[in-house]
């Protein structure tokens, strides 16, 4: 294979855990109630059209989009809607949810359920992006950025690349490599269908080595059709990033605070490419999507099709159940995740992964000072000097931060894995953010 | 050999003189005249520079001062919170004004959601800091308005007054506390209010800032406001609003009689610096006991006759 592509600045290579690799993705039970909440992606919440007691069937629109970065939400079940309330969310806070009460699984009519592939394009890219919209996708990679945003370029502006993005380089999660194995031929249809949406000729599908059966099914498929390829890439975290992935496959680089439009790129994951696929092909919105549950002391990871609003806690009881010397749940990955207050959390459409931490792995080593090893430094895969950034936001010095781009900082946690003087580096970069995100909302209200 | 030195010396100080010449009009040309009062004024200040008065350092606050003064002859929107009114009474004279006292105020922590009345859930794990804290998750209690207790209004303090008390997790004002409002600011939950320190230093307030309803904020914290409206029925003096299920007295109508206090079912409201109420006598009450506290409690003064009253109404109303 040669020498394989990788990004070329910083990246840290952590255990890879991926324990529950290979197994069959299971489809989980609908459960009696599901909580949707309507904050589910980045930007505006979405708006419910459905009132308490309302009659919903599966794959109805129960909310519209709240704004122009916004997008729609539709009922995962069949019943009636409960009530429209404020739910805990996975950090503690309360935020407008729409439960529905389980009853049957009717779906609506228009949606095919068949398990049949489609492959013949039959629509212009206005109809795909339509489409796409109406079935309310985002990015499910976990950025849950609304794709159909991503697939219109803003005017002056156009890509040439599509990125279609396999890496899943974080630890222990294995959905998308799972739904490569199962759905590669879908993943391609839906890769044709974000390639004429984009009107791009040329497409890479992004996957790490360490996934050589998914490499070399999606490469047979890619075969097959003009544009698409398959670029294997070297095992190293935080490839699938945006900006990483872009410069680990064509080598451009997007310019600090700038999107990956700039530089003619667009990338989607290759859950999300599956997305398009079912909601162009098959009229189906996002209702269900696949989530790793796993952990060390878990007796049986797996990867579940669940729909949305299921509480994890049927997740994990449906992959062994709640072992005792559990630390902390995280929603997510181990790198990126976000350690869950209760059980009693929806999955979301970012959910990729639910992690259970044994008590010995979950907690902090005391913080010790600073000895200069530069190691930090060295790892950030995005240039920047996380001991200094930390520094100036514990003094409280966020005008400096953000001069040394603070901004830029993808949270993707290298610098904190990597000190040796157990410095939480990135709570104080997140701190820093957020600061300084204030100041530049403050600014701009001037 | 000679002559070179008297050269040198003829020409520089030649040089001198001009110099100084041309640096003589310039001088008098620019020069920047400076009220002799503004040095007055900053001597009168308590040099905290802590910035309470809204100007970055007391030198600040007495230019600006001084310009009013002699501009619009007012200091309207000027008050030193550190040196208080008489501070201010002598920057007023100083200036040749008069000036109205001003209530002091203290810092007041609105939150009484200890460990033992909101116990934690979950346990949190990360740099100590409430802004970080905030923008992370509700709170270790479940409460998404509660104090955090990672003690940012501890750090913004300059004058030593603001403490935290390690049993209830809960930040303490002392007397110290000079109303700068550096520690208001620094809460990323705006639980900490500056109030008038009141007549003897009294006050009441809703040690709350919940806004959920009653039934969710009553699962989080024992001692939460429901908004059920007790206290704002029960208040003779319009001093209590509800808004969002939230309760707030306004200090400048409170009268400090204290009935909210007793019709509050969650102990929200809190009385500060009163003597020690009567206990209750709900279960039993025996004759004795009742007959006998009144004498007892002869000394008190006015104030507290107020609340013995009210006792005694609710008392005789069973
Ligand atoms: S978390 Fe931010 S600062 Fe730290 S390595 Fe990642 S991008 Fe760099
Ligand atoms: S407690 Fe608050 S208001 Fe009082 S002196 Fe300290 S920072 Fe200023
Ligand atoms: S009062 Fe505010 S700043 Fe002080 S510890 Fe509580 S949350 Fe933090
Ligand atoms: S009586 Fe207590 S709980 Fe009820 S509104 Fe007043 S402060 Fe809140």
């Amino acid at each position: 294979m040669g020498l394989l592509k990788t990004f070329v600045l910083g990246g840290i290579h952590p255990p890879e855990n991926k324990l529950s690799a290979g197994q069959p993705v299971r489809t989980l039970k609908v459960p009696d109630q599901v909580v949707v909440p309507m904050g589910q992606n980045l930007g505006a919440p979405s708006k419910p059209v459905v009132k308490r007691g309302d009659k919903v069937k599966t794959g109805q629109l129960i909310a519209e989009a709240g704004g122009f970065i916004s997008a729609r939400i539709h009922s995962p079940v069949s019943g009636t809607v409960f009530k429209i309330d404020q739910v805990m969310d996975m950090s503690g806070y309360r935020r407008t949810a729409v439960i529905i009460k389980v009853d049957g699984d009717e779906w609506m009519e228009d949606i095919d359920r068949s398990d049949t592939l489609v492959t013949e394009i039959n629509f212009s890219p206005e109809e795909i992006i339509e489409k796409v919209k109406d079935a309310g996708i985002v990015g499910m990679g976990g950025a849950t950025f609304p794709t159909h945003v991503k697939l219109m370029p803003p005017p002056g502006k156009s890509a040439d690349y599509l990125l279609i993005n396999g890496v899943e380089c974080e630890p222990y999660l294995t959905a998308d490599h799972q739904l490569m194995l199962e759905k590669g031929a879908e993943i391609i249809v839906g890769t044709r269908l974000l390639m004429k949406a984009l009107k791009v000729k040329k497409a890479v599908i992004g996957i790490e080595n360490n996934k050589p059966d998914a490499i070399r099914q999606m490469t047979e498929l890619a075969a097959k059709e003009e544009g698409i390829t398959v670029q294997p890439l070297k095992v190293k975290y935080p490839q699938g990033g945006e900006k990483q992935l872009i410069k680990a496959v064509t080598g451009r680089e997007v310019p600090s605070g700038k999107l990956p439009v700039e530089v003619g790129c667009v990338v989607q994951n290759v859950g999300t490419t599956f997305a398009v696929y079912e909601a162009v092909m098959k009229n189906k919105p996002l209702i269900e999507r696949v989530v790793t549950v796993t952990g060390k002391a878990l007796s049986n990871p797996s990867n579940l099709k669940v729909r949305i609003g299921t509480p994890i806690k049927f997740l994990v009881e449906e992959a062994g159940g709640l072992p005792e010397d559990t630390g902390k749940v995280i929603g997510g990955g181990p790198m990126m995740g976000k350690a869950l207050a209760t059980l009693d959390v929806p999955v979301v459409k970012g959910t990729s992964g639910v992690l259970l931490m044994r008590e010995a792995e979950s907690h902090r080593l005391p913080e010790s000072p600073c000895i200069r090893c530069s190691k930090c430094t060295q790892v950030c895969p995005m240039g920047l000097e996380p001991f200094l950034l930390s520094r100036l936001s514990r003094m409280g010095r966020f005008e400096d931060a953000e001069k040394e781009k603070v901004m830029d900082c993808i949270e993707c946690g290298s610098c904190q894995y990597t000190c040796p003087a157990h410095i939480p580096l990135l709570d104080y970069l997140r701190l820093g953010k957020n600061k300084v995100g204030a100041l530049i909302r403050a600014r701009s209200k001037k | 050999m000679n002559h070179i030195v008297i050269i040198s010396v003829v020409v520089l100080g030649i040089l001198g003189l001009v110099s100084a010449v041309i640096l003589y009009f310039v001088a008098s040309k620019f020069k920047v005249y400076e009220d002799p009062k503004i040095d007055e004024v900053e001597a009168a200040l308590p040099s905290a520079n802590c910035g309470g008065c809204g100007y970055p350092g007391c030198r600040a606050f007495a230019e600006n001062a001084t310009k009013s003064a002699s501009k619009n002859h007012s200091l309207e929107g000027f008050f030193c919170p550190v040196g208080g009114n008489e501070v201010m009474q002598k920057v007023a004279g100083i200036l040749g004004l008069e000036i109205e006292e001003k209530d002091p105020m203290i810092a007041v922590v609105r939150c009484n959601g200890s460990y033992a009345h909101s116990p934690g859930k979950v346990k949190f794990e990360g740099v100590t800091s409430c802004a970080f804290a905030h923008a992370l998750y509700a709170g270790e209690g479940g409460c998404q308005y509660g104090c955090l207790g990672l003690g940012d209004c501890v750090a913004a303090c300059e004058f030593d007054a603001i403490h935290m008390n390690p049993e209830t997790g809960l930040p303490v004002v002392s007397d110290k506390c000079t109303a700068c409002g550096a520690c208001v600011i620094a809460c990323p939950r705006d639980i900490i209010e500056l109030r008038k320190k009141g007549p003897k230093d009294k006050r009441i307030f809703v040690s709350c800032v919940n806004k959920e309803k009653g039934a969710i904020a009553i699962k989080n914290c024992d001692v939460a406001c429901i908004g059920c409206g007790k206290c704002e029925k029960v208040c003779e003096f319009d001093a209590i609003t509800i808004t969002s299920f939230l309760s707030y007295i306004d200090f400048d109508k409170c009268r400090l009689c204290r009935k909210c206090v007793e019709v509050c079912p969650t102990n929200s409201i809190w009385e500060v610096n009163f003597k020690p109420r009567k206990p209750k006598v709900i279960k039993e009450p025996e004759k004795k006991e009742t007959a006998k506290k009144p004498e007892a409690a002869k000394k008190p003064v006015e104030k507290t006759s107020v609340a013995e009253k009210s006792v005694n109404t609710k008392k005789s109303e069973k």
